[in-house]
């Protein structure tokens, strides 16, 4: 085990079910969750609500990684993309289930509970979201 | 606040130096900016070093007190103290010694940078390096650090129409330059169509797009400017340092082209220098990916957004042009010893400004800009200099 448990237990409520916050002031939304609104500060302590996502969003931008990191090697290529949320948060998350060349800046997309990545051949399996093209 | 000027400067050679320890490397580069300096150990009143993961890298923290120690220096009992922001480290260890003697407290102080990147194999090299990006939220679902930039390079194509030929650009200038730099990892030409057809690491990001793992460290001795005249003929004073901060993740930004960080922290230098961009001769950008050079001579104000790729065409910022931009060949070809490179910028600032830059000496240089980022743009630190 190359982590502690914990530290994933910790962000399975926002990994898993795409839950973030809004600012009770502003009604900024954000995810994940923060512990305060970087536009009202002071005045969003204590006024922060959890609020469910709906996962759905456009592509901003994307690459199409070649050389991956050890525990992502056997699923290169790979589309990485940063998703603009229709509440307005971004995210980075791997695009699936779509040819590479169709991959594009500004095709919607919605969220799918995926397998990340495995901690060797024993160790915890991590999961989360990725994203595929919106029917 | 004090002037500050550099009075010494020291490097290592950059690259894979398998045969050279840490220590080797750090001691190195720090008894030749003291001996370029003309000062001793008794005249040093602080050291800072950068690095920023020698944990990682060489299994080692502590480096503060260890850089004094294999300096020579464990019983003068120097205040050491090591400076981390990931590939700004070293940025930030000299803006941490020019803060330090510009407040009054240190008189003479040497600023180091290292690291030794090699003794992991790649792929930890390119995990730890993944570590200067958002781990939980970037990292987490397989974004490596190339991969970040190339969301920027792919958002510039797609907003401003910049190439991929343009990107490939910036690594034959800084190539080209990198063959006039004895201390650089490549010191020879490349061509358009190598970089074109290098194998692809995050597309539009080839190999040649991204610079190398290397090994490698540089120092400096700051001193009071009042008292820089008594060490050399030659001083070069620091007028402008400004840092900023900006988000941990790529996403979280107000725009995915700009480096908010490297803006403010541009605007905090230039005015304290009471300069404009247009003041400036020469430029040190990081350059850690092609795509980066192009925006942080955006956003430093050498042109418009989106104008980074055509300043390339155009020939702005090759030696020879009118705002020479990474003449020591920049991360791409001198090498990203990532601790090291803020203070190895800040060196060739200084041999530029001495008139010591040889082959790739830029003609009339007077006021120089060193620019150093820490991520994909959470940490910039930005310093102008000028001969005194």
């Amino acid at each position: 085990m190359k982590e502690g448990v914990a530290r994933f237990w910790r962000e399975i409520p926002q990994r898993y079910n795409f839950i973030g916050n809004k600012c009770g002031t502003c009604e900024r939304v954000f995810f994940p969750p923060r512990e305060s609104c970087p536009d009202c500060r002071r005045k969003s302590m204590g006024k922060m609500k959890e609020t469910k996502l709906s996962g759905k969003g456009e592509v901003v931008t994307y690459t199409i990684i070649h050389v991956g990191p050890e525990d992502f090697e056997e699923q290169t290529p790979y589309p990485i993309a940063i998703i603009k949320l229709e509440e307005g948060p971004q995210v980075t998350a791997q695009i699936v289930d779509c040819p590479l060349d169709e991959v594009k800046i500004g095709m919607k997309v919605e969220s799918t509970f995926r397998k990340i990545q495995q901690d060797g051949h024993t160790g915890a399996i991590y999961y989360g979201y990725k994203f595929k093209k919106l029917r | 606040m004090r002037d500050v000027a550099v009075i010494g400067v020291g490097l290592t050679k950059f690259g894979e130096l398998w045969d050279k320890s840490f220590r080797q490397l750090i001691a190195e580069a720090g008894s030749k900016a003291i001996l370029d300096a003309k000062i001793e150990g008794k005249d040093i009143d602080a050291l800072y070093v950068g690095s920023m993961s020698s944990g990682r890298f060489v299994d080692q923290e502590h480096v503060g007190a260890l850089v004094a120690e294999v300096s020579g220096f464990s019983q003068l009992h120097i205040p050491a103290t090591r400076v981390e922001g990931a590939c700004a480290s070293g940025g930030l260890a000299v803006r941490e010694g020019y803060l330090s003697i510009a407040s009054g407290m240190n008189d003479i102080v040497v600023v180091g940078g290292i690291e030794k990147m090699n003794d992991v194999g790649g792929s930890a090299a390119t995990e730890i390096l993944a570590t200067a990006s958002d781990q939980e939220w970037e990292a987490f679902f397989g974004a490596t650090f190339p991969a970040i930039y190339a969301l920027i390079a792919t958002r510039h194509m797609y907003e401003y129409g910049t190439t991929k030929e343009q990107l490939a650009q910036v690594a034959v200038k800084n190539h080209a330059n990198g063959a006039f730099n004895p201390y650089a990892q490549y010191q020879s030409p490349i061509s358009l169509e190598a970089v074109m057809k290098a194998t692809m690491v995050a597309y539009p990001l080839g190999l040649m797009d991204c610079s190398p793992v290397s090994d490698g460290a540089a120092s400096l001795v700051l001193c009071a400017a009042e008292k820089a005249k008594k060490y050399t003929d030659k001083p070069v004073k620091i007028i402008g340092s400004g840092q900023a901060s900006d988000t941990l993740a790529l996403h979280g930004r107000r725009d995915i082209c700009t480096l908010d960080a490297t803006v403010y922290a541009a605007k905090m230098a230039y005015k304290q220098a009471n300069l404009t961009p247009k003041d400036i001769d020469f430029a040190e950008v990081h350059d850690c990916f092609t795509i980066a050079e192009i925006c942080a001579i955006e956003d430093l104000g050498f042109v418009k957004k989106g104008e980074g790729g055509k300043a390339i065409d155009n020939k702005i910022t090759t030696l020879d042009g009118s705002l020479p931009v990474n003449t020591s060949g920049g991360l791409k070809a001198k090498g990203h010893p990532v601790g090291a490179t803020g203070v190895a910028q800040i060196v060739e600032l200084t041999m530029q400004l001495r008139g010591e830059a040889g082959k790739r000496q830029v003609k009339d240089a007077k006021i120089g800009l060193a620019h150093n980022v820490g991520g994909s743009g959470a940490t910039c630190v930005i310093h102008i200099m000028e001969a005194m």
